[in-house]
C-alpha cells in the first residue's frame, strides 16, 4: 500500500493561496479534499497558511472522515493564531461529538482538547461530560485523556465541573484500556496539583492490578508507575503486590519490563525476611540481562537504571559481569556504559577476566572509549586492594605500547593509585619517567609532576626531571603551574641542596612576579613566606601525610539513589538527576488560582498581625524621628533575625548610610539616595496619593529590598505592611517592614531585609515577584516587580582559571545553555568586566576569535550553585551572546535575564 | 511518575521537518532544530552521542531509520524505555503501512501518517499500536473505500491484537524455532562469553478466536506435572513473551496459553546463558613479512555433529560466511581456497570467505596474501582491532534442544488446524578476537 501525496508539495507558480482559496471554495468534493491536502502539505513545510482559516473550516461539515481529520489537524495548528475564527468551528465539534460513528466522537473530543483557545475550551465541557459516559469505550478512553488536557489549558473549570470525580470513576471502568488512560490522566493531574486528587488506596491498587492482566502494554506502564508510589503498610501487603507484578517480569515489552523491576524494588524495601529478597533478586537478575538484547537504544536506557540498580542491590547481578563485556558494534554510549557497570560489578573473583577485556578495549580505536577502559583500569586498582598489583601490571604493559593517549591516561590513574596506596608501588616510577617527553596533556603532566614531587627523595634524578619542565613554566596551564610549583618545594624541603635550591628561586619569582593568576601567585607567597619564615613548618605542611582516597564507584549519595530508583525507567533515571533539575513547563499558565491563594495568605496574614501594628502604632507617637529609629532598632533586630541586620544601633554608621539601614528616612532630611533612584513600582495615581519605588539590591553579601515611600495624599499614612507572593526563588521578607507614620507630603526609605527559598513557586523558573503592602487608611495595594538572579550572585563567585576548566569540562554539554542578548552590548572590555565584578560577576579569561571578544567569567547563583559564563561580542557593538554552563541550568533563563540587566 | 512527550517529530537526514505532530502545545518546530545543531555538536564529542539528548529544558529521544530520524521532544520526567520502544513500534507500523519506511515514502503518504499519529499517541502518551488492526480502520487512498462505522473492537478488547470475523479456509499454524548463537572468544582461543537466544516465530492463519496452548521440553514444567526429565528437558534462563500470552497463568502452572494475533509474530523469546562449544571454530594466522605483504592462513573446523538433531543424522551449515579483518591499505590479495570462494572486501577491509554447504565434522581452509605499503606514516593511528566475525544457518537444529511438544489449538467452531515446525540454529554476534 503505497500512496501518492507527495504531489500536494508541489509549489504552484505565482499566486498559490489564492488558487488554493478558491479550490477550498469548489462545489466538487474531490476538488475540495485535494485543496485541503495541499494546505496541510503547506502546514507540513512550515509554510503560514493560516490565511486560510475561514476556507479551510468550511470544509469541516463532512461526511468524508479523512477530509475531516485534515481539516481538525489544520484547527490544532492554527486556532491560536485565529481565536476569534476558531469559534466558527464550535457548532461543527459539538455535532461531532454526538455523531452515530463513535470514531468520529472521539475525534471531535480529542481534537477540541487540542485546541489550546479560552474560548473553545468553554464549549468542550459538555461534550466532555457526554463522552466520559459514552457507551463506547473507544470513546472514553478518548475522554479521559482528554480531561488531563483541560486540566493543562484550565484546571479550575476541571474542579468545577466535577471532571475528577468522573475520572475517578473511570477507574472502575469495565475495560482495561479506558481503566489505563484515566491513571495516566489522573496521575499527570496529581503532579500539577498540591492537594491529593489521585491517592491509591488499597483497595484502588487491587482494582489496578487486576486490570493489568488484560491491558495494552502501554496502559500496564502507566498502571505500573502510577501504583510504584503505594506505600504498603507491612512486609506482608508487600509481599503481595510483588507476587501479583512479578509475572510482568516475563512480558516482551522492555518498558512494562521495567516498570515491574521498579515495583519489586520499591516493595522490597519493606520485605524483612531475607530469603524473599534473595529469591526476588534471583527472578529479576535474567529480565535485567535479557534488556541487553534489545534495541541500543532501550539497552541504553536499561544500563543507566542497571547502573542504579546495582548500586542499591549488588548481589542482583554479581554473577553476571560477562553479559556487560562490549561486543565489536555495541554503539559506543553502550560500551561507556557497560564499562561504568563492569567496574561497579568488578570483584577479587572476576577481576583477572575483566582486566582482559580493559586491556582489548584499551587497544581499539575510538578514542574516548579507549582513556576510559584505561581509566577503568586504575578504577579497579582503587576499588580492589588485592588486585591493585595485577591492574598496575595491565597499565604498565599498556604504557609499553607507547600509544600517547594510553600514556598520558594510564600516568593520570597511576598517580590516584599512589594516593590510594602510598608507598607502596614507586618501583615502577622509573617506567613512567620513560615516557615523560611524550606528555602533552596539562592533566597527566601534572599528575606526572605529582609523582615526581612526591617521591623525589627516592627518584635519582627528579631535580634534572622537574628542570626539564620548568623552561616552560610561563605557557604552562595553571593546572601544570600549580603543580610545578608544589614539587619544587617539596624537592627543596626534602634535598635542600644546590640546585633545587636555584629551582625554586626561579620557580617563586615566575610564580609571583610574572603571572596573572591570583591562586598561583597567593600559593607560591604562602611557600615564599613558608620557606623564609621556618623552614620546619613548611616541612610540615607540605609534606604532610595526605588522606588516603578511596573507591567512588558507588558515587550516588543514598537518598538521591532511592528517588532515582522511585524514577526507573524515566529519564530522571537516565539522567541520574531528579527530575526536577530538568522538568521544564514552557507554557505560561493562568495565573488565576495563584491569584486567590495570594489574597488568601494575605487575608490570613493580617489576623496574626495585629499585635505588631499595634507595636508600631504605639512607636508612631514619638515625635522625634532620629530618637524613634535609635529606638526601633533593638525591636527591629529580635523581629527579624537576618543574619543581615547589623545590632550595631543606627548612629555608628555613617550618615549616609542610616537611609540603608532597616532605619527611616524623616521627610526633612534628604532621602539620600545612594545610587540610581528606585523605579516607581506604585505610582501616585493608582496609590491614592502613594508613590512606592522598590528595587531588590545586594549590599554586603545580604538581600534586601530597598524601599521609597513617597505620600502625597492628604492624610497621614502609618501601620505599613508588607507580603510577598511565591515566587521562583522564594524570596520572603525577613524582617517587618519599619516605616514611620508618612506624613502628607512626606517620604520614607527603607532597606527590608530578605530571606531566600522561604516560599517557593512551583512552575517554571519566572521573574515575577509580586508584592502587597498595605497600611491603615487605604486598601491593599499590590504591584509586581522582577526578580533579577544577580542580587543572588555572591561575593566569593571568583574562580581560578583551571578550576573553571575543570568545572566546564566536568559538566555535561548539557547543562550549557546560550542566549542572544541583543539589547545588550559591552562598551568597552575594562570598564565591563569592572562593572560586572561589582555585581559579583567575576573575571577569568579572554580571548579574540574573529573581532569578537570572548569573555568568560564566573559568578555564584543562589544555594552556592556555580555558573560559568561565556560572553562574545564586539565592542561597541550591541547584540551579546551569553552562554552558562552550571550543575543547574534551569536558572538559565532567570540568569539570562540578570545578564541583560546588567550589560544594558 | 507521569510524564509525556510534547511532540513526535519525523525528520530527513539533513534534519529538516517531514511531518511533526504536536500533542502538548509547549514547543514548536523550532524545537527540531534545535535538536539537530545538538546532535551536530555530538559528532565533534562522540562521549555525547547519546540517544538521549537534553537542550534548554527540552530532552529529545532519538531514533534512526533509514534516512528518516524519528524523535520526540519532552518537557517531562516521561518513561524512557517506553519512549524508545514506542518510536521503534512507529516504525514497525509504517513499515507495515508503506513497506518501507523512508522520507520518500513518509511524504508519498503523509495525510496517513498525520492520522496514524493521531490514533497511536494522545497528548503524549502511547495509546495503541498495533499495525495490523490500525490498518482496519485507517486506510491508504488505495484501500480507502467509504466511511469506516466504528473502531474494531480490538482497539479498547482485553485482546487488543486480534480482531473478531476472521475467516481462513484452511486453518494453518506455522512455528518457527530459530536459536541465534552469540559468542565471543578472546584472543587466548578462550570462551568469555556465550549465549543463546531463541525466538518461537509464529505465523497463524486461523479463523476466529482459537485458545492455543503450547507445550515445551521445559524442564520446571515437567517436573511440575511429575514427568520423567531425563535427557530432554531444558532449562531456560529468561522467558519474554507476546502481549497475547497469559502471564498470570504461566507464572501460576508454566501453561502457555494465548489467543494468537492474527499474521506473524514473535510468540515467545528466551535466552539460555549456559555455555556452548563454538559451532565453527575458527583459527587465522596472520604473518607480517618484511613490512610488504602479509599473509593470512585461517582455518574453519565444524563442530557440531549428531547433537540434538532429530530429523537428520548429520547436520549441515549453511551460507556460511566468515569474516577475517585485514589492514586498510592491503592490496593485490592473491587467495586459495580448499572450499567455497572467498574474495577481498575493501570495504570492509575484510577478507570474505564464503562456504555455502558446511557439513559437520569437517575442516576448510583458506590462504591469503595481500600487499602493503612499504612506506607507512610515522605515528599512524593503531590499526583497528576487528574480530573475525562468522555467520551461519544450520537448518533442523537447536542448540539448546528445545522441542515443541505439542500446540493444542481450539476453537469454538470445532476445526482442526495444522501445526507445521521448523528449528534453525544460526550465528547471531559470533565473533572471535584475532591474535
Amino acid at each position: 500500500m503505497s500512496g501518492h501525496d507527495s504531489k500536494y508539495f508541489s509549489t504552484t507558480k505565482k499566486g498559490e493561496i489564492p488558487e488554493l482559496k478558491e479550490e477550498l471554495n469548489s462545489q466538487y468534493k474531490d476538488k475540495k479534499k485535494d485543496a485541503v491536502k495541499k494546505v496541510i502539505a503547506a502546514m507540513t513545510v512550515g509554510k503560514d497558511v493560516s490565511s486560510l482559516f475561514t476556507d479551510v473550516v468550511n470544509c469541516m461539515q463532512t461526511e468524508n472522515l479523512e477530509l475531516k481529520k485534515l481539516v481538525y489537524l489544520y484547527l490544532i495548528n492554527y486556532a491560536k493564531s485565529q481565536p476569534d475564527l476558531a469559534i466558527l468551528a464550535v457548532n461543527t465539534f459539538v455535532k461531532d461529538s454526538q455523531d452515530p460513528n463513535p470514531l468520529i466522537r472521539a475525534l471531535a473530543v480529542r481534537t477540541m482538547g487540542c485546541i489550546r483557545v479560552d474560548k473553545i475550551t468553554e464549549y468542550l465541557c459538555d461534550p466532555l461530560q457526554r463522552c466520559l459516559k459514552d457507551d463506547d469505550p473507544y470513546v472514553r478512553k478518548t475522554a479521559a485523556i482528554c480531561v488531563a488536557k483541560l486540566y493543562d489549558i484550565n484546571a479550575e473549570l476541571v474542579e468545577d465541573r466535577g471532571f475528577l470525580d468522573t475520572l475517578k470513576d473511570l477507574i472502575s471502568d469495565n475495560n482495561p484500556m479506558v481503566v489505563a488512560n484515566a491513571v495516566a490522566a489522573l496521575a499527570e493531574i496529581q503532579e500539577t496539583s498540591t492537594r491529593p486528587i489521585f491517592e491509591i488506596t488499597s483497595h484502588t491498587l487491587t482494582k489496578l492490578l487486576t486490570a493489568l492482566n488484560e491491558c495494552t502494554e502501554w496502559g500496564q506502564v502507566f498502571i505500573l508507575d502510577a501504583l510504584s508510589r503505594y506505600k504498603a503498610a507491612d512486609a506482608r501487603e508487600a509481599e503481595n503486590i510483588v507476587e501479583r507484578v512479578t509475572p510482568r517480569l516475563q512480558h516482551a515489552n522492555c518498558a512494562v519490563v521495567l516498570s515491574a523491576v521498579k515495583m519489586i524494588l520499591q516493595q522490597m524495601e519493606l520485605i524483612t525476611s531475607t530469603d524473599v529478597v534473595r529469591n526476588l533478586c534471583k527472578k529479576m537478575a535474567p529480565p535485567l540481562v535479557t534488556l541487553l538484547s534489545a534495541e541500543p537504544e532501550i539497552q541504553y536506557v536499561a544500563l543507566r537504571n542497571i547502573n542504579l540498580i546495582v548500586q542499591k542491590r549488588p548481589t542482583i547481578l554479581a554473577h553476571e559481569i560477562k553479559v556487560f563485556f562490549c561486543k565489536y558494534n555495541d554503539p559506543i554510549y553502550v560500551k561507556m556504559e557497560k564499562l561504568e557497570i563492569m567496574i561497579k560489578l568488578a570483584s577479587d573473583r572476576n577481576i583477572d577476566q575483566v582486566l582482559l577485556e580493559f586491556k582489548e578495549y584499551a587497544t581499539e580505536v575510538d578514542v574516548d572509549f579507549v582513556r576510559k577502559a584505561v581509566r577503568a583500569i586504575g578504577r579497579c586498582a582503587i576499588k580492589l586492594e588485592r588486585a591493585a598489583e595485577r591492574c598496575i601490571s595491565v597499565l604498565l604493559e599498556l604504557i609499553k605500547i607507547k600509544v600517547n593517549y594510553v600514556v598520558q591516561e594510564a600516568i593520570i590513574v597511576i598517580k590516584d593509585i599512589f594516593r590510594r596506596y602510598p608507598n607502596t608501588y614507586e618501583s615502577i616510577i622509573a617506567t613512567l619517567c620513560e615516557s615523560l617527553d611524550t606528555l602533552d596533556e596539562p592533566e597527566a603532566k601534572a599528575s606526572m609532576i605529582w609523582i615526581i614531587g612526591e617521591y623525589a627523595e627516592r627518584i635519582d634524578n627528579a631535580d634534572e626531571l622537574l628542570e626539564s619542565f620548568l623552561e616552560s613554566f610561563p605557557e604552562e596551564p595553571a593546572m601544570v603551574q600549580l603543580q610545578l610549583l608544589t614539587a619544587t618545594v617539596k624537592l627543596f624541603l626534602k634535598k635542600p641542596t644546590e640546585g633545587p635550591q636555584q629551582m625554586i628561586q626561579v620557580v617563586l619569582n615566575n610564580a609571583t612576579v610574572e603571572t596573572d593568576n591570583p591562586d598561583l601567585r597567593d600559593r607560591a607567597y604562602i611557600y615564599w613566606r613558608l620557606l623564609s619564615t621556618d623552614p620546619e613548618a613548611a616541612k610540615d605542611v607540605v609534606l604532610a601525610e595526605k588522606p588516603v582516597i578511596g573507591d567512588d564507584s558507588n558515587s550516588i549519595e543514598s537518598s538521591l539513589l532511592d528517588e532515582l530508583l522511585a524514577n526507573i525507567p524515566t529519564l530522571s533515571s537516565v539522567y541520574h538527576k531528579p527530575p526536577e533539575a530538568f522538568v521544564s513547563r514552557a507554557k505560561s499558565t493562568s495565573a488565576r488560582p495563584d491569584d486567590e491563594e495570594y489574597t488568601d495568605a494575605i487575608e490570613t496574614s493580617y489576623s496574626e498581625w495585629p499585635s505588631s501594628s499595634v507595636d508600631s502604632a504605639a512607636v508612631t507617637s514619638t515625635s522625634s524621628p532620629v530618637a524613634h529609629s535609635v529606638a526601633k532598632q533593638p525591636g527591629q533586630v529580635a523581629a527579624a533575625p537576618a543574619p543581615t541586620s547589623p545590632p550595631a544601633p543606627v548612629p555608628d554608621l555613617l550618615g549616609d548610610l542610616i537611609g540603608l539601614d532597616n532605619a527611616l528616612i524623616p521627610v526633612d532630611q534628604p532621602a539620600a539616595p545612594s545610587g540610581p533612584p528606585l523605579p516607581i513600582l506604585l505610582p501616585t495615581s493608582t496609590g491614592q496619593g502613594l508613590q512606592i519605588s522598590a528595587q531588590l539590591v545586594r549590599r554586603d553579601g545580604q538581600i534586601f529590598y530597598s524601599l521609597l515611600f513617597e505620600n502625597s495624599s492628604q492624610m497621614v499614612l502609618d501601620g505599613f505592611m508588607i507580603q510577598f507572593n511565591k515566587n521562583t526563588l522564594g524570596l520572603a521578607a525577613a524582617g517587618q517592614l519599619q516605616v514611620a507614620p508618612l506624613q502628607p507630603g512626606a517620604s520614607a526609605r527603607t532597606l527590608l531585609p530578605m530571606v531566600a527559598f522561604q516560599n517557593v513557586s512551583a512552575g517554571p523558573p519566572n521573574t515575577l515577584l509580586q508584592v502587597a503592602v498595605k497600611n491603615n487608611q487605604q486598601p491593599v495595594w499590590y504591584f509586581n516587580d522582577k526578580l533579577s538572579l544577580h542580587i543572588f550572585f555572591s561575593e566569593d563567585g571568583r574562580m581560578e582559571r583551571a578550576n573553571f576548566l575543570e568545572t566546564w569540562k566536568s559538566l555535561p554539554d548539557s547543562n550549557e545553555v546560550t542566549k542572544d542578548l541583543p539589547g545588550a552590548i559591552i562598551h568597552n572590555m575594562d570598564a565591563t568586566v569592572e562593572h560586572l565584578a561589582e555585581a559579583n560577576v567575576f573575571f577569568v579569561a579572554k580571548r579574540r576569535n574573529a573581532n569578537k571578544e570572548i569573555l568568560y567569567m564566573s559568578a555564584k547563583g543562589p544555594r552556592g550553585v556555580p555558573l560559568l559564563i561565556e560572553l562574545t561580542g564586539s565592542v561597541g557593538v550591541p547584540g551579546v551572546n551569553c552562554a552558562v554552563k552550571t550543575p543547574s541550568p534551569e536558572v538559565a533563563p532567570l540568569f539570562f535575564e540578570a545578564m541583560d540587566t546588567l550589560l544594558k | 511518575m507521569a510524564g509525556a512527550v510534547s511532540a513526535l517529530f519525523l525528520l530527513d537526514i539533513k534534519g529538516r521537518v517531514l511531518v511533526w505532530r504536536d500533542y502538548r502545545g509547549d514547543v514548536s518546530a523550532v524545537q527540531a532544530e534545535r535538536f539537530f545543531t545538538k546532535l551536530l555538536e555530538q559528532e565533534v564529542d562522540p562521549d555525547l552521542h547519546d540517544p538521549v539528548v537534553y537542550d534548554n529544558g527540552v530532552t529529545y529521544m532519538f531514533i534512526q531509520h533509514n534516512n528518516v530520524f524519528l524523535m520526540t521532544a519532552a518537557r517531562q520526567n516521561c518513561n524512557a524505555a517506553s519512549i524508545f520502544l514506542f518510536l521503534h513500534r512507529v516504525v514497525d507500523v509504517f513499515k507495515h503501512y508503506f513497506e518501507e519506511l523512508e522520507e520518500e515514502s513518509l511524504r508519498d503518504n503523509f495525510v496517513v501518517v498525520y492520522e496514524l499519529l493521531d490514533e497511536m499517541m494522545d497528548f503524549g502518551y502511547p495509546q495503541y499500536t498495533e499495525a495490523k488492526i490500525l490498518s482496519e480502520f485507517i486506510k491508504t487512498d488505495a484501500y480507502r473505500m467509504e466511511v469506516t462505522q466504528r473502531p474494531p473492537m480490538a482497539v479498547t478488547n482485553a485482546v487488543s491484537w486480534r480482531s473478531e470475523g476472521i475467516k481462513y479456509k484452511k486453518n494453518e499454524v506455522f512455528l518457527d524455532v530459530v536459536e541465534s548463537v552469540n559468542i565471543l572468544v578472546n584472543t587466548n582461543g578462550q570462551i568469555i562469553r556465550s549465549d543463546v537466544v531463541g525466538a518461537l516465530k509464529m505465523r497463524t492463519y486461523l479463523s476466529g478466536m482459537p485458545e492455543c496452548k503450547l507445550g515445551l521440553n521445559d524442564r520446571v514444567l515437567l517436573e511440575a506435572q511429575g514427568r520423567s526429565t531425563k535427557g530432554k528437558a531444558i532449562d531456560l534462563d529468561d522467558i519474554k513473551f507476546h502481549q497475547c500470552v497469559r502471564l498470570a497463568r504461566f507464572e501460576n502452572d508454566r501453561t502457555i496459553s494465548f489467543i494468537p494475533p492474527d499474521g506473524s509474530f514473535d510468540l515467545m523469546t528466551y535466552r539460555l546463558s549456559t555455555q556452548v562449544k563454538p559451532l565453527i571454530w575458527v583459527e587465522a594466522q596472520v604473518e607480517r613479512h618484511s613490512r610488504s605483504r602479509i599473509e593470512l592462513l585461517v582455518k574453519a573446523r565444524s563442530q557440531f555433529k549428531l547433537i540434538y538433531s532429530k530429523l537428520h543424522n548429520c547436520s549441515t551449515a549453511t551460507n556460511v560466511e566468515i569474516e577475517i579483518p585485514v589492514p586498510s591499505d592491503a592490496t593485490n590479495p592473491n587467495i586459495r581456497t580448499s572450499m567455497g570462494s572467498a574474495s577481498y572486501a575493501p570495504e570492509k577491509d575484510a577478507l570474505v570467505w564464503k562456504v555455502k554447504s558446511f557439513p559437520g565434522g569437517k575442516e576448510y581452509m583458506v590462504r591469503a596474501e595481500f600487499s602493503l605499503p612499504s612506506i607507512t606514516a610515522e605515528e599512524s593511528a593503531p590499526d583497528k582491532k576487528a574480530p573475525v566475525r562468522v555467520k551461519f544457518e544450520i537448518p533442523y537444529f537447536t542448540v539448546s534442544g528445545i522441542q515443541v511438544r505439542y500446540l493444542k489449538i481450539i476453537e469454538k467452531s470445532g476445526y482442526q488446524a495444522l501445526p507445521w515446525v521448523r528449528y534453525i540454529t544460526m550465528a547471531g554476534e559470533y565473533e572471535l578476537r584475532l591474535m
